[in-house]
């Protein structure tokens, strides 16, 4: 008896909150971009967090400096597309910042 | 309340199940409320768990024993503090925490990623909902925490004596984390491989998670070590036990797993093995689980026979061929574009470490599994001992030790002749002094591979230093900043690499422990009377007197009866006094008698240990009580029926005369070098742990600043 009442119960609360995006929606359709910003934002910490780490393997001497330089410019590459991601997400073209 | 914990384990089986189809559904026709709805699924989930749990310790606390779990493992007489531990101890309950640690892990993840991750996210949560369904349906159809008993004994059996310890009380907690943890990174795997998005994405957005369970399931291990060494009784602190193998496997493979991530996050290399190595650790992790209430091998910590071993292999066979499946289904999609620069490169080192690893890992596994190997292949069961996992694990061990001090000294990509020479300089002198020094001055040079221990830790540690010195001048030449500053500037711009040197001094410290302690211990075991004398290591160990004791248990483990020693060990001028006994705990056998039942229950050694960082002195004993069973005998047929008083005055009699008249005892004495530095190894490497694991302040400034951001256009959409 309190094991069916119990799980009744329960089952019905659950329902409650599992239906109601199903019911009243997300409200996530706009922030469609701020998943895009997310993703990106971490994408630019991360290769910030890389041309920082080359920063200092150079600076401690392990990396010589023309290797450095090869490696750095390869990663503000990188590190400029996703800006340039970043940017169009706010609809500003390269001329415009 | 016992229904109402079960109604928990049936509805949050539903929702499991329920998490696990929206999920999908979400995931194939790009339906965001199904999403989001199968994402609250496992929050409700977690929300189940919880109240699961609760029902069930309160029932503990208060030694409700119409709970068949309390009746079977605890007592009126069990401690406070070990009647809260006492759920983990039996196969339920253990089943419960995982799925209560798996609920909350799996919430915790799908809220960090409820604003990333769109394609990847609602995969894993269908994967995690599959996984927690699992353990809901091992418990809902086989092993009920919240069975009931008909008729509720007055008393309990009591939790097994040999887990009334602090340690154990904490161990199988950390362990569960550490393999549920590695759920996580495993569930966004297979989701990135199944939207064939197999980038450094899901790598980033579980690091931290892998990093969490790694540390947990390694303080596990090493509270298992600790509780080995001081509850077990035999004097050591790992004895390749199948249980001990079964958790260290999955630590081997996550961590060569941490270690190869930074590759594909810097390079986008070894997704093959990235992907391979988390569902390796996952499995393992799984397998770790069933071996410990399996009993499908000897070990001294599967406590108690499984009803749910066909189950397990079962769930582990499917996601083992599901994995594979998908892994080489998606092999186009994990071929990186780039390529070695330089065999003299970190991620080159990385590659072999991953190699080393898991080689430790094969090595392992073969000889935990020989026994059922050999019984299929011949039809005999033979087993491999400490010897076999030591001859073969030393050298891997080795080369293991000496990867953790090059790598930090390498660059990505390519390192110069000149560099490597500058960078090794000083470490390698620093070795050499070691060498030389150990050679000189002790005998490490009885043990070569000890010897070559040693002085690899001398070069970890010296490498580390140096790294730490160089940067802060580097620092220190940008910023300008005084030293102590300059050293807080940069481990905390840069805490995954100094975090992850400091686990890598960590572990050099904590194997200059192993390496000491299994090659110079002195271990002597005797049989003496009090007054006699005999020699231990350094030490000369006299029998003072005998001990016994009713009801003063100092230790809090509820053991009515203690019987132990006094012993003084002299080295030199130096004097300890050492105390080691042995609890009694009544059996639940009325055959043994109303007298004799406290004296024939299980008995656990309380070692006492004279900790050290040169030595430890570790002593045991076992007394031999066989003397006093006429006493008992005559105590049960004269005194059975009386009453509680009687029996309590007739028992402290026969305790009494133990101490008057002390027959000999078998002791164990072990002299043991630089054991302590293990432990303080251990807790190196949580320390440098927590460091990688804290978030940088970019990382905390970025989440703020999304959450701003998504508020702003919140609050506009609505304007």
């Amino acid at each position: 008896m309190e094991y069916g009442l119990a799980a009744i119960l329960l089952a019905a609360l659950v329902a409650m909150v599992v239906a109601r995006p199903l019911v009243l929606g997300t409200g996530e359709d706009e922030a469609g971009d701020s998943v895009a910003r997310e993703e990106l934002e971490a994408a630019k910490e991360a290769k910030y967090r890389e041309i920082r780490d080359a920063r200092l393997d150079f600076e401690m001497g392990k990396l010589s400096q023309e290797d450095h330089r090869s490696v750095d410019r390869e990663l503000r590459g990188e590190a400029i597309e996703i800006l340039k991601r970043l940017d169009g997400l706010d609809g500003k073209s390269p001329e415009t910042v | 309340m016992a229904g109402v914990g079960s109604a928990c384990l049936l509805v949050g089986l539903l929702t499991a199940v329920y998490a696990a189809g929206a999920s999908l559904y979400g995931a194939r026709t790009g339906n965001r409320a199904a999403v989001v709805s199968g994402r609250r699924a496992i929050y409700c989930m977690a929300g189940l768990m919880i109240a699961a749990t609760v029902i069930l310790q309160s029932a503990f606390l208060r030694s409700d024993f119409a709970y068949k779990l309390v009746a079977e493992g605890s007592s009126t007489d069990t401690p406070t503090f070990y009647k809260f531990t006492a759920m983990w101890a039996t196969q339920s309950g253990s089943l419960l925490l995982w799925a209560l640690l798996m609920s909350i892990f799996s919430s915790a993840v799908l809220f960090l990623t409820r604003r990333s991750l769109r394609q990847i996210a609602p995969w894993a949560t269908a994967v995690l909902a599959v996984i927690a369904a699992f353990f809901l349906s091992l418990m809902v159809g086989w092993e009920n925490p919240f069975a009931t008993l008909a008729n509720p004994p007055v008393e309990g059996a009591g939790l097994n004596p040999l887990l009334r310890h602090p340690a154990m009380m904490i161990h199988p907690p950390m362990l569960y984390t550490g393999y549920v943890g590695f759920s996580i990174p495993f569930a966004f795997a297979i989701g990135a491989l199944i939207v064939r998005q197999t980038g450094a994405d899901w790598i980033r957005a579980t690091r931290k998670f892998a990093l969490i369970a790694w540390t947990f399931l390694g303080t596990g291990i090493m509270l298992g070590a600790l509780w080995s060494y001081s509850e077990l009784g035999w004097g050591g602190y790992w004895a390749w036990d199948p249980v001990e193998n079964a958790s260290l496997m999955p630590w081997l493979v996550g961590t060569a797993f941490i270690h190869s991530i930074m590759v594909q996050e810097k390079r986008g290399m070894l997704k093959i093995w990235n992907v391979s190595l988390v569902i390796a650790t996952f499995v393992l992790a799984l397998l770790g689980t069933f071996l410990v209430r399996s009993g499908i091998l000897d070990s001294i910590h599967a406590f108690g026979a499984s009803t749910i071993g066909k189950q397990f292999l079962v769930f582990i066979g499917l996601v083992i061929a599901g994995s594979t499946a998908l892994v080489v289904s998606r092999l186009d999609d994990l071929r990186s574009k780039a390529r070695l620069d330089s065999l003299m490169s970190r991620e080159a080192f990385f590659l072999l470490n991953n190699l080393v690893l898991v080689g430790l890992c094969v090595v392992i596994f073969w000889g935990t599994f020989f026994p059922l190997i050999s019984e299929a292949l011949s039809g005999t069961e033979a087993s491999v001992g400490p010897p076999w996992f030591n001859r073969l694990t030393t050298p891997l061990a080795l080369v293991l030790v000496a990867l953790a001090a090059i790598g930090p000294v390498l660059p990505w990509r390519r390192a110069s002749g000149r560099g490597m020479a500058r960078a090794f300089r000083v470490p390698l002198a620093i070795a050499a002094a070691t060498l030389v020094g150990l050679l000189l001055l002790t005998d490490a040079a009885d043990s070569p591979p000890s010897l070559a221990m040693f002085c690899l830790v001398a070069l970890v540690i010296a490498v580390v230093v140096q790294e730490v010195i160089r940067g802060a001048t580097a620092r220190r030449i940008v910023s300008g900043d005084p030293w102590p500053r300059a050293l807080v500037g940069l481990v905390t711009r840069n805490r995954r690499r100094y975090g992850g040197y400091l686990v890598h001094a960590g572990i050099a410290v904590l194997f200059l422990g192993v390496a000491a302690s299994s090659a110079f211990l002195d271990q002597r075991d005797v049989r003496v009377s009090p007054g006699d004398s005999f020699r231990a290591g350094g030490y000369d160990i006299t029998y003072e007197r005998a001990t016994a004791s009713l009801g003063s248990d100092t230790a809090g483990t509820g053991a009515p009866i203690s019987f132990g020693a006094v012993l003084t060990a002299r080295r030199g001028d130096k004097v300890e006094t050492l105390r080691p006994k042995r609890n009694f705990y009544p059996s639940q056998d009325p055959a043994t008698g109303a007298i004799g039942r406290f004296f024939e229950g299980e008995a656990t050694s309380e070692v006492d240990v004279r900790w050290g960082l040169r030595r430890d002195l570790w002593a045991a004993i076992r007394p031999d009580i066989g003397e006093l069973e006429p006493a008992i005998r005559e105590a049960n047929a004269k005194f059975g029926g009386s009453g509680d008083k009687v029996q309590t005055l007739v028992i402290a009699a026969i305790v009494e005369r133990y101490r008057n008249q002390p027959p000999p005892a078998n002791f164990r004495v072990i002299d043991s070098p630089l054991v302590s530095w293990i432990w303080i190894g251990g807790a190196i490497v949580l320390l440098g742990a927590l460091i990688a694991i804290w978030p940088s302040p970019e990382t905390r400034l970025r989440r703020v600043t999304s959450i701003y951001a998504a508020r702003l256009g919140k609050e506009l959409s609505r304007a």
